[in-house]
């Protein structure tokens, strides 16, 4: 089957772009925890290891580090009705969100492109 | 006229009785000669005595050959046509349904032109022939055993179909029941083995004599390589391929082959076209196999310049240069006043959207264009639309529909575009093209900026494997042939591709399977025309036939094959997952990362091992981004001497 790549989490870019800081709730997360139950539960799929994406599954829309407070984290997560299938209760508990959401935002920042010199002499320029 | 039988003919009936004779013979020989040294009481008597010759050749399917009695095989005089086509190779699986004509290629025809390549797998051949052809403008045979070797073949040319390719297949039969080899070979035999590919090629046909025969190849080349291109069958008996040449009275003629003229859009359609695009406000150009050839590359860049337009290449070929600052994303779409789309695979898709998230399990269609936005098509496509395969997609009402090639129709519409915009529209078209050379501009810095995510992550981040595999080819004459499984485009995004040779596309049917022997097929051609060769090559791809390895090396095909290994069926894997969710269930992964019957793990393929043993260079797994580009290197040396070099690389899913 082929997949129509729409963009997708167009309420995710409103949410990160809307809502300064991030969750409140993110010390109630355990990264280490949040790592393996992000594989578990099959995020990598479409997310990648490290949250950053793909333009072919997740809309190009990076998560790594992702700007969402945690609650409205758990609340896309829930409800999304774009090309993401929505997780809900019966299959992932709150806490493990919780701890899903303090993996993604310990992940590092991302190198500037700038110093990467693969993508400044090897790939285009224009 | 009356038909007369002048040449020499052979008398089947009389063939099989003395082939039954001779069976009859070698069945009780073996006794005599024992008899005759008088050890027959002291002979041990084995538990199973040998076949005897005809028991023999029935078992192995391979009964002995009719005689042509003096006169000359008529699959002579097929090779004779076939030379006159210049078709240069033969990739092909051998079968004794064309036992006749394979001799007489390699034997009577020197084995050149076409000259024979071993696969092992008719869906590899098929697959060469595919990539070959993009690769090089110009088509390849194959040849099928009649039934079971279709039915492998079946896959890879409905991908050549959706695909838009031409490869000729001839398929070996044996259609008299009376008198063809009882036991494997009537398994192997069928009233009309075209039937199931006939869905998905533009033509086929089942000669039945040598003149026929002549007459239906030359016919299927032109079909063939005619725009819309495709592929076409023939079905060949095996007593018309051994038995002596008959004229009927006629002395054979092979016909010349003239090449037609593609058909193109209609004069009327086409200015009313110029004049809707020339008076647009936001006109948006899509391309998907529009550019056959390095003159409509520079083409569509003449249109898109004139019309100061953005393009957006879906990518079945390399269409317009991704460094022109006129390509743009899909996005551009939704705010286009006039759409025009050329040889699209699918409009409807290109205009609406999909998003595959029904509780129900069905998905929901989203509408992508403003009110009121005009679309014009021009797609040779239209003229050859089947009924029952649905690769023709959902039905996209049109302003203006033009069935008709869209790069031969590209220089009357330019000239028509040049007559048609006004003087006082320059100003602003050309402020346009400022605006869009700002946002192309824009998007090349995200697009940097996504690649350096995870930019050092194990599994190896797909950016990361691109980026390190461009580096190294990036100053050879390369050709990208394919990019199985899928790597976020990220090819497409950071490499310069500005030769149409540069991006072969997919396999059209989205059939897995093709990355592989595609890779090879094209790699074959590109090797002739001195360029160098680089597949991004997937692992559930590469298993459904990794025969055509040896076949790489057999024939001393150069490619530089690096994996996107990213163990398991990915796009299943998250299909399963949906359902899952949707359903409010914890998907079963069983011991593995992906839903139980998806992954490729446990335990994991060594590909690079499976390569070696075929013959290939070849180095990995590669888990650390940092071993890459040292790897890569390597692996270039070895292709730029002539041979095929493989890197397996653990990668994230996409």
């Amino acid at each position: 089957m082929k997949f129509v790549h729409i963009p997708t989490a167009f309420l995710l870019v409103a949410f990160a772009t809307s809502v300064a800081g991030q969750g409140a709730a993110l010390a109630d997360g355990d990264a280490q925890k949040g790592k393996v139950t992000f594989v578990k539960y099959g995020c990598w799929q479409c997310h990648d290891y490290d949250g950053q994406g793909s333009i072919a599954t997740s809309g190009g829309r990076v998560i790594a580090r992702t700007q969402l407070p945690l609650d409205a984290f758990i609340s896309f997560v829930r409800t999304t009705n774009g090309q993401m299938p929505p997780f809900r209760d019966p299959v992932i508990s709150d806490a493990d969100l919780t701890d899903i959401y303090a993996y993604l935002q310990s992940l590092p920042e991302p190198k500037k492109p700038a110093d990467i010199p693969l993508l400044n002499n090897g790939v285009r320029s224009q | 006229m009356p038909k007369k039988d002048a040449g020499p003919r052979l008398d089947r009936r009389k063939f099989l009785t003395a082939a039954a004779v001779a069976g009859a013979t070698g069945a009780v020989s073996p006794a005599k000669a024992v008899t005759a040294t008088g050890l027959e009481t002291q002979q041990r008597v084995p538990s199973a005595l040998p076949p005897n010759a005809y028991v023999a050749a029935n078992e192995s399917g391979t009964p002995q050959m009719p005689q042509t009695e003096g006169g000359r095989p008529t699959s002579d005089f097929m090779v004779d046509v076939i030379k006159t086509l210049d078709i240069k190779y033969l990739p092909a699986n051998p079968a004794a349904s064309y036992r006749g004509l394979h001799e007489s290629l390699i034997d009577y025809g020197k084995n050149t032109m076409p000259e024979f390549l071993t696969c092992m797998h008719e869906e590899s051949a098929v697959g060469m022939c595919h990539g070959y052809f993009k690769a090089t403008g110009r088509p390849l045979m194959t040849l099928v055993h009649g039934v079971v070797g279709l039915q492998h073949a079946s896959m890879a040319i409905y991908n050549a179909w959706c695909d838009r390719v031409p490869v000729l297949v001839i398929g070996g039969n044996d259609l008299d029941a009376a008198h063809r080899p009882p036991g494997v070979p009537t398994f192997h035999s069928a009233q009309d083995i075209n039937a199931i590919v006939r869905d998905f090629t533009k033509w086929d046909d089942n000669p039945v004599s040598a003149q026929h025969f002549a007459q239906s190849f030359v016919r299927m080349y032109k079909m063939a390589t005619t725009p819309p291109y495709g592929p076409v069958m023939m079905s060949l008996d095996a007593v018309l391929q051994n038995e002596a040449t008959r004229d009927f009275g006629e002395p054979l003629y092979i016909p010349k082959f003239f090449a037609a003229a593609p058909p193109q859009g209609d004069d009327a359609a086409v200015r009313e076209a110029a004049r809707l695009l020339a008076s647009a406000e936001r006109p948006v150009i899509v391309v998907d196999r529009a550019a056959r050839t390095q003159d409509g590359v520079q083409m569509l860049v003449e249109l898109a310049e004139l019309l100061q337009a953005p393009v957006v290449d879906q990518g079945g070929r390399m269409n317009f240069p991704n460094t022109h600052y006129l390509s743009r994303p899909a996005a551009v779409i939704a705010d286009a006043d006039v759409v025009i789309g050329m040889e699209l695979s699918d409009f409807w898709n290109t205009v609406n959207g999909f998003v595959d998230n029904g509780d129900d399990g069905f998905g929901k269609n989203l509408h992508k264009l403003k009110p009121g936005t005009k679309l014009i098509s021009i797609s040779s496509v239209d003229l050859i639309t089947k009924s029952n395969y649905q690769d023709f997609q959902r039905f996209q009402s049109i302003d203006i529909s033009m069935p008709g090639d869209a790069e031969t129709t590209l220089p009357s519409l330019i000239a028509a575009l040049k007559s048609a915009i006004p003087n006082d529209r320059k100003d602003a078209m050309a402020k346009r093209g400022d605006a869009i050379r700002q946002a192309h501009a824009k998007g090349l810095a995200a697009t940097k900026q996504a690649a350096a995510i995870a930019w050092n992550a194990s599994p190896v981040n797909t950016a990361r494997l691109l980026s390190e595999v461009y580096a190294q080819v990036k100053d050879l004459d390369w050709s990208l042939v394919a990019t199985s499984g899928n790597t976020s485009s990220w090819a497409n995004r950071l490499w310069p591709m500005e030769k149409h040779y540069q991006w072969l596309g997919s396999s059209g049917g989205y059939g897995v399977g093709y990355g592989a022997p595609a890779s090879v097929g094209a790699a074959l051609g590109n090797r002739d025309l001195g360029r160098f060769s680089v597949s991004i090559q997937s692992d559930g791809d590469l298993m459904y036939a990794p025969g055509v390895l040896w076949t790489a090396v057999r024939h001393k095909i150069p490619l530089l094959a690096v994996m996107h290994n990213n163990r398991g069926y990915h796009q299943e894997a998250m299909h399963v997952l949906r359902f899952a969710n949707f359903r409010n269930r914890v998907v079963n992964t069983g011991n593995d990362l992906a839903p139980i019957g998806t992954s490729i793990m446990n335990p994991d393929i060594q590909y690079h091992d499976l390569a070696k043993s075929m013959g290939w260079w070849s180095k990995g797994p590669i888990t650390d981004p940092a071993d890459l580009g040292p790897a890569i290197k390597e692996a270039v040396n070895v292709v730029k001497e002539g041979q095929p070099a493989f890197v397996n690389v653990l990668t994230q899913p996409r």
